[in-house]
């Protein structure tokens, strides 16, 4: 199959991107979209120019590394999925594909598709953790969890750190991202004791690094790989006004 | 050369013993000692974690954006541990024993019962940081089976166990870098080793952003820098992974060790173009409840679901009654590719078998089979479109695991002294094959409780020298060497791309030195993996430069290492004229097409030292004091 990409190249994070077109032929409905552009890399070596720098790791959807905007929507046009997981079969012969970086006051762009996510980081070291030094821990079925708590818990563990949310949100808030985390650790009795200082330190974290407030509208849920429910962010909110009105 | 220093005494002992003994560091003089630490994953992030907290100055590198994204993240099924919760006759023995022989009896017996000895409590870590194990209605934790073993001793989180322990293990880490003990360097990759005076001491990193080359001084530099199975290019690791750091280690001194034990994975998704860059993997916890077959009639064309019970050949059921579909990796990787070569393969390029849930649905129900393997399922129709719940999945063999690695000691030392190597990275536990679940097991006790009780053995010694400083005249050497290397790369100019070399060398490994070996192919791969590196500095085509991002020269300097390194393994499988695991030699089976293993002769490690470009074998006899080597069935 035969497609147009648009890429975003940008030299670096103080030089001004533009979009770029690509024409590329040979392409197989069976190739991931990521192979597509180490496809069209492999060109570009063979014309002498520089590759375009997009980001991967694992390519299995779940490393959290890729992510771009592609035809105005993050990871692609499926919900729920990451851009490795997206295949040319998704797209139709002679179509033209647009693709971006994540776009975020929080998330400067390094070059071309890759931006800087360390604001994720940095939220998580202000308490994404629960204080427990290698060799101090009880025994593990001393802790009875429920089966409900733990499969919660699990439910917003699962975030991968993508981006995703901030990326699609129209504030780029980075709100589902830090309750997927708060929520984790707050709901398990091991999280217990530092609950209320992780959701101050953590939502006081996320309003340093320049991410917008959530106002609802759902679409970081609709693009999130693993589906993390807005509920989170809901949840959140209440732990965070009792632990600031209550302690 | 070769002092595997495992202390005296009864092996329920040998640890303890070893403790006792080891040196201690004063919490004032711990924090004028540097450690750097290369790799993120759940042996770094762990070491990382833990020195930090013991008080040590910790430096951490990562390639990644983030600690987060290490490979061991995409680990599915579990990890292991003794606990016996199940009340099915497990202990530290069985599972001591399952392990040794699971490896085939080519690991040492005192550290495999360490690794055992020591999955009880790090269960208990695990559960303390806040990972979301699977769970009874009761409360407490859940077991699943595993492949080689007929306990339940697996603990898992959903498919996504390898996730949730290295969110555990970042967290620590981001912990400790709010406390100031760990200082992390992302988007740094190694690319030397600094020796001075015969002790390693540091590092030459590049920054992955400005492309700067950074030097990095440190009183002990330990390497957790995963597997190498990348070297035959399509693999389940991510496309990130490399053998740089320990091939690098290994040409400045430190012994490789038995660098062909290579683990092919049964269950991964079949690759379907050459344009593929990966093969996804498919949790082994599968097969628990997935039953393994291939149509009885070579020609066969109905969908599978349309072929009758009777004309099923359920070939691991059929070969090994009493482990069936839970048979080791090896076995079952071999078991695929028989059935393959001999026509029965299914799919679009015949290259598959069916993994079928019918059964298990039929007789759990829908909801159970979604409850315990929902995300591999929604993966899998992600990647390939079809829906595994109405027709069976379609899998492959594929590289995933090096059981081989830097050569280490007791203490998990390399022949370098000063230079450690944990996790994945060593060779250590897993002897010739790994047992599933074993993987995390392994990177999370080298990283949080193996690591850090024997490095301090090493550091007091340290700390009565002088600091090194990145002054020193070898640091200067050594990083003109990377930069002439860097130069000598961007000055080829040739026509072909990296990935052309790659996929090159990619194949010859497959052929020859993958699931099933033979003489007369290793020679023949030697002589073409030489062609191919000869070819690839003459005729690559790295564009761009070195002075700031730059993807294909990242790309470029990983696989000048690894078609050195793919000589090292097809040398090291060459020399073993036994079948052991998954080093398969087809001269040397049974009958019946089993690996025919010769412990008169080669009851050893074999670690190579490296010289010129020329590679000397050492042995590290495996003496067996406590268990005794028996042909390893699973009929």
């Amino acid at each position: 199959m035969k497609v147009t990409f648009r890429i975003w190249r940008q030299e670096n994070k103080n030089s001004k991107g533009q979009f770029e077109s690509y024409e590329v032929d040979g392409l197989t409905e069976d190739m991931s979209f990521l192979e597509a552009l180490d496809y069209l890399n492999e060109l570009l070596v063979t014309q002498n120019k520089k590759v375009i720098a997009f980001e991967y790791d694992c390519r299995e959807g779940i490393c959290g590394q890729c992510g771009v905007f592609i035809n105005g929507r993050a990871h692609g046009p499926h919900d729920h999925m990451t851009t490795c997981q997206l295949h040319m079969r998704s797209f139709k012969d002679g179509e033209t594909i647009v693709v971006e970086p994540w776009r975020a006051t929080a998330f400067p762009v390094i070059t071309d598709l890759i931006v800087d996510r360390s604001a994720f980081d940095r939220i998580i070291e202000k308490g994404g953790y629960i204080t427990a030094k290698t060799g101090t821990a009880a025994e593990a079925n001393a802790i009875l969890i429920a089966k409900e708590v733990s499969d919660k818990a699990m439910d917003a563990a699962a975030c991968i750190g993508c981006g995703a949310c901030v990326a699609t949100c129209k504030n780029s808030s980075a709100a589902l991202f830090t309750a997927a985390k708060i929520n984790h650790l707050n709901s398990l009795p091991q999280g217990k004791p530092e609950a209320t200082q992780r959701v101050l330190e953590m939502t006081k974290q996320m309003e340093l690094e320049g991410f917008g407030s959530c106002t609802f509208t759902g679409a970081c849920e609709v693009e999130c790989p693993e589906g993390i429910s807005l509920t989170n962010i809901a949840e959140m909110n209440a732990r965070r006004a009792k632990a600031k009105w209550f302690g | 050369m070769l002092d595997s220093k495992i202390p005296e005494g009864p092996l329920e002992s040998k640890w303890r013993n070893y403790q006792l003994k080891s040196q201690l560091i004063n919490p004032a003089n711990k924090k004028k000692l540097n450690v750097i630490v290369v790799g993120s994953g759940l042996a770094g992030a762990g070491a990382a974690a833990t020195l930090g907290e013991l008080g040590y100055d910790v430096k951490c590198f990562c390639y990644q954006d983030s600690a987060r994204r290490a490979h061991s993240v995409a680990a599915q099924g579990g990890i292991n541990a003794a606990k016996n919760y199940q009340h099915d006759g497990d202990s530290v023995w069985r599972m001591f024993y399952d392990t040794l022989k699971g490896g085939d009896f080519r690991s040492r017996e005192a550290n495999v019962f360490r690794l055992a000895e020591l999955s009880a409590p790090l269960i208990d870590h695990y559960v303390q940081q806040g990972v979301p194990f699977a769970r009874e209605y009761g409360g407490v934790l859940v077991n699943r089976s595993f492949g080689g073993v007929q306990v339940q001793r697996t603990f898992y989180a959903r498919g996504q166990t390898g996730q949730q322990l290295l969110l555990a293990a970042y967290s620590q880490l981001y912990k400790m870098k709010r406390a100031k003990k760990v200082e992390m360097f992302t988007r740094h990759e190694m690319l030397d080793l600094v020796i001075i005076e015969g002790k390693a001491k540091g590092i030459i990193a590049r920054d992955l952003i400005t492309g700067e080359l950074k030097r990095f001084a440190a009183d002990a530099v330990v390497l957790a820098t995963g597997g190498y199975s990348r070297v035959f290019r399509l693999s389940t690791l991510a496309i990130g992974c490399n053998g740089s750091a320990i091939w690098k280690a290994h040409k400045r001194g430190a012994c490789f060790a038995a660098p062909s034990f290579t683990q092919i994975h049964p269950t991964a998704l079949p690759q379907t173009s050459e344009a593929q860059s990966k093969l996804t993997l498919m949790s082994e916890s599968l097969r628990n409840d997935g039953r393994i077959w291939v149509p009885k009639n070579k020609e066969e064309t109905r969908k599978a679901n349309e072929i009758p019970e009777e004309e099923r050949d359920y070939y691991l059921e059929r070969r090994y009654p009493s482990f069936g579909n839970l048979a080791p990796r090896d076995i079952a990787s071999r078991a695929a590719k028989e059935r393959i070569d001999a026509g029965y393969g299914v799919g679009r390029l015949k290259n598959a078998v069916y993994l079928d849930f019918k059964h298990a649905i039929e007789r759990f129900g829908l909801e159970t089979i979604k409850d315990r393997y929902g995300n591999l399922f929604k993966m899998y129709k992600k990647i390939t479109g079809v829906d595994a719940y109405q027709e069976p999945m379609q899998i492959s063999p594929a590289a995933h695991f090096s059981m081989g690695g830097l050569w280490v000691d007791y203490e998990l030392m390399t022949t370098i002294p000063g230079l450690y190597a944990i996790g994945e990275c060593n060779f250590s536990d897993h002897g010739a094959n790994r047992l599933g679940a074993n993987s995390l097991l392994q990177a999370s006790i080298d990283g949080y409780f193996v690591l850090p009780n024997t490095i301090n053995n090493y550091l007091a010694s340290a700390l009565k020298e002088d600091h090194p400083t990145i002054d020193h005249p070898e640091f200067e050497k050594v990083e003109k060497e990377v930069t002439d290397q860097i130069n000598k790369l961007l000055s080829v100019k040739g026509e072909k791309t990296v990935d052309h070399f790659h996929r090159e060398l990619g194949k010859v490994m497959w052929q020859e030195c993958a699931m099933s070996r033979n003489k007369e192919g290793l020679v023949k791969a030697i002589v073409q993996i030489k062609d191919i590196k000869d070819a690839f500095w003459k005729e690559v085509n790295v564009t761009g430069g070195h002075q700031e991002m730059n993807t294909e020269l990242e790309k470029a300097l990983r696989l000048a290492d690894f078609l050195e390194l793919g000589l090292l393994m097809c040398t090291d499988a060459l020399q073993r004229e036994e079948s052991c695991g998954a080093h398969f030699r087809e001269e040397f089976q049974t009958s019946e097409g089993e690996a025919l293993r010769n412990d008169n002769a080669y009851a050893y490690v074999s670690a190579w030292e490296y010289h010129q470009g020329e590679f000397k074998l050492h042995k590290e006899t495996l003496d067996f004091e406590y268990v005794q080597p028996t042909v390893r069935s699973y009929k």
